[in-house]
């Protein structure tokens, strides 16, 4: 059985469709990438997958697990084992990283009917955290956030997926706005964490993520569908050619249709 | 008689005593307010003739006085003589056991945690259930007894030590001082009383947990708190559980004196019945507190105001004596319709002074927050430094936050700076906590939690936590 199992996806934002039948496998272990341009409804799917509220999905299944994905509420999801990792990290002052990160694997746990864990386990378990990721410690005692730089955002998300272990990530655009060490850096933090049980969906516009987080599979949105899948090689050919060719053979195709 | 057994005679035969209950059901006091009804509390409590002179002159200068109208909450006009001046807040019915108790109470009481000997003391549940805690109350009373603290009932201190209440009341809040106090003055039914003498630190936090007493405090308390000479003492005041208080209006008044070297921290959590959700009912709290700090002492007033259906106070510093220090930290809370109009006042008189005010309203619902403060520097007030804070939480698009900042300086050394912010809890912050697994109402918490937190560090750890747990009962269902 399939980790997610996207059939026929439609979706929008404001009364407007955005994704018109997405349909996309995702097993256990595999690495992802989804590509395409901006506007392309790349975050959009990410933002669906992890049910933003603003987002409406107008038909179509989505299976996580066996279970009915869209049933379920955000909370629910990422206790099931969805992780985002946002675009924009949310700043939330005066609140506590590592309370913030406890906060989130309790509720987790809770969910599970799990005890909460103490105080000493968890600690432990974020110092394994942090050094499996090479993150300074300082970033445990800092507010969820606030004042950090681009960088330390988006290594903060990968930390934070560290702990709470995820059954899916998916990263919405890790790696704009960071300079290629950062994105490296970042990379070497998801690649750390690969593992057979842990499906890893990387939504980007440029290939160069794609150089240090090598996936299994390329997917290339265009105006909400999927028009070409592939293996890594597919992001090769959109580095060096762009997306234009693309869009030619879909208009080509569309004209058929006609 | 041993001094535990006569501390539980204390507890137990509370209204006896006082006769309260007694006195409410046999002698009808006629409702209404006039020099007949001043005398009549004052020889309910045997008073002293001075005292009486002086809750008479400050009812005699209350009919000359209107009812301020510049602040910014709204309410019906207060009819003054259909209200009744001496009464305990309830006709208290002593309950057997928890199972009588109103079902709704005990639902708030296991959400702020609070234990089930307390449950029972605040309910009314008396006798045996305070049996717990009189031991711990009487070694508590004989300690601070042997280091000379005096800590009882206003009325007790009257009896006891009218020397000392006779020195120090209206010393800070005159009986002329505002329409709500000089009320007070004249009415006031009782309150606490504490003198810490020279050089005594205050080994424990005073709390009016420990007093019987506070329970039958009526609606215009009173406190004295006196620290002398190098003097520290932390009190706390107040009660975490939600009162189900008939009664509409509460004017009290606060006075501390901070003498030479003293420190005083005063913290209170109020969470008094903010009325239902279409605004009926719920208490109007109009206080007046005010600390005087003469040369090197320190007031510290941090409060976390949750309650009422309106809420008016302005704890304040007279920053009296050189080198003094005032602190301001409050959180005010404003959910459905409640409004509050709260600050503080920082008076710097003598030189080198220096204030710190940390205000942090949250609005949600229909709820209007405003701060009011007001910095002055007089001309003496030599290398005086004042630092104040506003920030403004809102959550949803329905409720208000307004902030009155004023600023007096009249001398040209003086520094003063003023920061002020708002924000509104947004839907980023809590998808974000949501997907990270935490549930919408835990991450209002969080979010309101992180933004009080310079005011939740100044209150003791107990306390600080209650403080957190009052948050999330009063802002329950403010989202989504």
């Amino acid at each position: 059985m399939a980790l997610l199992e996207i059939t026929d996806l439609h979706a929008g934002i404001a009364g407007r469709e955005i994704l018109h039948g997405i349909s996309l496998t995702v097993n256990a272990g595999e690495t992802h990438a989804i590509m395409g341009l901006n506007g392309s409804g790349k975050s959009t799917l990410a933002n669906v997958l992890a049910g933003r509220e603003a987002y409406e999905v107008t038909s179509g299944t989505v299976e996580f697990n066996g279970k009915d994905l869209l049933d379920l509420a955000p909370e629910e999801r990422a206790c099931e084992g969805v992780f985002l990792a946002f675009q924009y990290p949310v700043e939330i002052p005066g609140v506590n990283n590592t309370y913030f990160l406890r906060a989130a694997l309790n509720a987790q746990r809770k969910y599970h009917g799990l005890d909460e864990i103490s105080a000493i386990a968890f600690m432990a378990l974020v110092k394994e955290k942090l050094k499996i990721l090479h993150i300074d410690q300082g970033l445990l005692n800092r507010p969820v956030n606030e004042g950090f730089s681009g960088g330390e955002k988006k290594r903060n998300e990968i930390f934070q997926m560290a702990v709470l272990n995820p059954k899916l990530a998916i990263l919405d655009e890790t790696d704009s706005g960071l300079d290629i060490d950062a994105i490296r850096a970042v990379a070497d933090g998801v690649n750390a964490l690969r593992s057979p049980d842990r499906a890893t969906i990387v939504v980007t516009h440029y290939q160069r993520l794609l150089n240090y987080i090598v996936p299994d599979f390329v997917h290339v949105l265009l105006n909400g569908r999927i028009i070409t899948s592939g293996g890594k090689e597919l992001a090769l050919k959109l580095e060096s050619e762009g997306y234009a060719w693309l869009e030619e053979e879909a208009a080509a195709v569309a004209g058929a249709k006609n | 008689m041993s001094s535990a057994s006569d501390t539980i005679e204390e507890f137990t035969g509370q209204d006896y005593k006082y006769g309260f209950v007694t006195d409410i059901e046999t002698e009808k006091i006629p409702m209404g307010l006039n020099e007949d009804i001043v005398r009549l509390i004052s020889s309910k409590k045997s008073e002293p003739e001075w005292l009486l002179e002086w809750r008479l002159r400050a009812y005699r200068h209350w009919l000359t006085m209107t009812e301020p109208e510049w602040h910014n909450v709204h309410y019906p006009p207060i009819d003054y003589q259909k209200t009744y001046y001496y009464a305990a807040p309830k006709a208290k019915v002593v309950l057997d056991s928890l199972d009588e108790v109103d079902p709704e109470l005990l639902k708030t009481f296991e959400k702020l945690g609070i234990s089930l000997a307390e449950q029972k003391r605040l309910t009314g549940v008396a006798v045996d259930a305070v049996f717990d805690s009189v031991s711990v109350t009487t070694t508590f009373k004989e300690e601070l007894y042997k280091l000379g603290i005096i800590f009882c009932s206003f009325s007790e201190a009257v009896q006891n030590h009218p020397d000392l209440v006779k020195k120090y009341l209206g010393s800070v809040v005159p009986y002329s001082d505002n329409y709500f106090a000089t009320l007070n003055s004249a009415v006031f039914s009782d309150g606490s009383f504490c003198y810490i003498p020279p050089g005594v630190k205050c080994p424990m936090e005073l709390s009016t947990y420990f007093r019987i007493n506070a329970e039958n405090t009526g609606q215009f308390e009173r406190t004295l708190l006196v620290a002398d000479k190098g003097a520290t003492v932390s009190y706390l005041e107040g009660c975490t559980a939600p009162r189900r208080d008939e009664n509409q209006l509460h004017a009290a008044v606060v006075e501390l004196i901070a003498m030479e070297g003293a420190t005083i921290k005063y913290s209170t959590v109020q969470n008094w019945y903010p009325g239902d959700k279409e605004g009926k009912g719920g208490i109007y709290n109009f206080v007046t507190k005010r600390g005087k700090c003469l040369d090197n002492a320190k007031i510290s007033w941090t409060q976390v105001e949750t309650g009422s259906a309106v809420t008016w106070k302005y704890p304040s510093c007279i920053l009296q004596g050189d080198n003094s220090v005032g602190e301001f930290y409050s959180v005010a809370v404003t959910n459905n319709m409640q409004q509050a109009d709260t600050g503080t006042k920082m008076i710097h008189i003598g030189k080198n002074t220096r204030s710190t005010i940390v205000s942090k309203g949250i609005s949600a619902g229909k709820g209007q927050n405003t701060y009011r403060g007001l910095v002055r520097m007089n001309p003496g007030a030599e290398g005086a430094r004042n630092y104040s804070q506003c920030d403004s939480l809102l959550i949803g698009d329905r409720c208000g936050a307004h902030t009155f900042p004023y600023i007096d300086i009249r001398n040209p050394s003086a520094q003063v700076e003023h920061e002020a912010s708002t924000s509104k809890i947004g839907e980023d912050q809590i998808f974000y906590c949501k997907q990270r697994g935490i549930s919408t109402e835990d991450a209002v918490n969080l979010i309101v939690n992180g933004f009080c937190k310079e005011v939740f560090r100044e209150l003791p750890m107990e306390f600080a936590v209650e403080a957190q747990k009052l948050l999330s009962v009063s802002l329950e269902g403010s989202v989504g």
